[in-house]
């Protein structure tokens, strides 16, 4: 275990760093941020990942997520750009409907995995990844060019909070008059939260529990006061701050992609399994063509759940073998799965091997290690009785 | 958290406590502390060898695979089974839930381990 020195480029930080830190977070370089990976105890409560991945499925956790850009795209022809732009067909949308879509090259691999937001006619909000908002700004900006619409980079206008879980609703109900109830997932609505007005609240999140996300003014002491109050208030619920170690282990349970994991610029669309939020069939947007040709042509890998059935945990760029230990691909991620309490990862097969039950082996330093293919999402929150 | 006083410690923070010709390792409350909840934990067999500074096992926590490093060489005479099944015994008592214990080949590798102080002292420049 040994620290290794880097060249420290500036790291940038959320309006919550100081906060963060005085909680005693483990801090961590994630996609040139300075984030809290961890709290190892909060209130002189256990914390860590397993408690904050434990608290989000069965209570509520509180995430800064204020790292995600954010986008707009508004003006007259802001509508053609976004049906230009994303793979999801936005003819869907209403004022207060969001969609998960992506962003792809001409080739119909991923530039970003994406939600839009349809603010109002020709007025869109799309949320990115941190470690791709540079690229992703650039990108969209290139990709409308040629509308009339105007893309702004907005993503320091916001701190952006995730409450999720179970007990979010509740928590939230103290916080805010707004009938949060009314917010189906996916959607959204401008509401006073804790005397902000027309804060927007989306039904939104990367954990697969129910849950919000809040986008409140960036300022330190706004920031730290909402923080603290969402705390507060979610005292009786168990709730945990939470960090990004836990967000990674409860997205995987859930299957939900990573760039530079599940997608990135070499992988396409089918290939990752999320042909479901792109619409082909809506008219030609960027990547449309290579993704009709892959449509005709097939794949030749796709991502597959894995489950352990010996002892041993798959990471993120272990190979994966077929039983006669031939390396047939290499998993994307990896990790004891805290609340379902097995080992499980997500790798890119050959599809003649993406079969549920096909047994396969994860090269563990050295040593092919039993493993299974397994439906997912590994975890579906219960419905609701 | 205090060190144990009369146990010698490496530099990629395992400890080893001296008993007679055998010694018993494990890995520091700092190192359980950087690798956060740990889950799983590979030892070598009983009767095998380990080399002083060489690999003999991994540690990992939720979020990350460590390898752990042999203060003496010698030959593995007992390993903690329970950490089969209760692995977060490193996290509560890093100090207590031992590894392995070990045979010591040649006494004269203790003395390029350190102190309590002198690993305390390593860990805060370490941390900046």
């Amino acid at each position: 275990m040994t620290t290794l020195e880097s060249t420290k480029t500036a790291l940038r930080k959320t309006a919550l760093n100081p906060v963060h830190r005085a909680l005693g977070a483990k801090m961590v370089d994630f996609g040139g941020w300075d984030m809290p990976v961890e709290y190892p105890t909060f209130h002189g409560r256990q914390g860590g990942l397993i408690a904050e991945h434990l608290a989000t499925r069965n209570g509520v956790g509180l995430f800064d997520v204020s790292h995600m850009g954010d986008i707009r795209v508004h003006g007259p022809q802001a509508f053609e750009a976004i049906q230009h732009a994303t793979m999801n067909d936005a003819s869907a949308l209403y004022d207060g409907r969001a969609q998960y879509s992506a962003l792809l090259y001409p080739q119909g691999t991923f530039v970003d995995d994406i939600i839009v937001h349809k603010f109002a006619d020709n007025d869109y909000f799309i949320v990115i990844n941190a470690g791709t908002r540079e690229k992703d700004v650039n990108w969209v900006k290139q990709a409308c060019s040629k509308f009339n619409c105007t893309v702004e980079d907005v993503g320091d206008l916001y701190t952006q909070l995730a409450i999720q879980g179970p007990k979010a609703q509740n928590l939230l109900a103290k916080l805010t008059m707004t009938d949060l109830a009314a917010i189906k997932p996916y959607h959204f609505t401008w509401g006073e939260v804790l005397g902000l007005k027309s804060t927007l609240i989306a039904r939104t999140g990367y954990t697969g529990e129910d849950g919000f996300e809040i986008y409140v003014p960036p300022d330190e002491n706004t920031s730290a006061r909402v923080w603290n109050e969402v705390l507060e208030a979610g005292k009786e619920f168990g709730i945990l701050p939470c960090g990004l170690g836990a967000r990674n282990t409860l997205r995987l349970e859930a299957k939900l992609p990573l760039y530079g994991h599940e997608i990135s610029d070499s992988i396409n669309v089918f290939e990752a399994g999320l042909d479901r939020w792109c619409k082909l069939e809506k008219g030609d947007f960027i990547g449309s063509d290579a993704l009709k040709k892959v449509q005709q042509d097939g794949i030749k890998r796709k991502l597959v759940g894995l489950e352990m059935i010996e002892r041993g945990i798959a990471r993120d760029g272990y190979k994966v073998q077929d039983e006669s230990g031939r390396e047939i691909g290499s998993v994307t991620s990896g990790s004891p799965a805290p609340f379902l309490k097995k080992n499980i990862a997500l790798a890119y097969v050959p599809p003649q091997f993406a079969e549920v039950g096909t047994k396969l082996k994860v090269e563990v330093r050295g040593q092919g290690i039993g493993a299974q293919v397994v439906p997912t999402p590994f975890y579906k929150k219960p419905k609701k009785s | 958290m205090a060190y144990p006083k009369d146990y010698k410690y490496t530099k990629e923070h395992e400890w080893i406590k001296v008993d007679g010709g055998t010694g018993t390792v494990g890995i520091t409350d700092h190192a359980q502390n950087s690798l956060g909840d740990i889950v799983f934990v590979e030892l070598p067999k009983v009767g095998a060898d380990v080399t002083a500074g060489k690999s003999f096992g991994t540690v990992e926590s939720v979020k990350a695979v460590s390898e752990l490093f042999a203060p003496v060489s010698g030959n593995v005479t007992a390993i903690n089974e329970e950490l089969a099944t209760a692995p977060e015994k490193i996290n509560s008592e890093a100090h207590a839930a031992w590894m392995i214990k070990v045979k010591i080949a040649n006494p004269a590798e203790l003395n390029s381990l350190l102190s309590a102080d002198d690993y305390e002292k390593f860990v805060a420049e370490e941390g900046h």
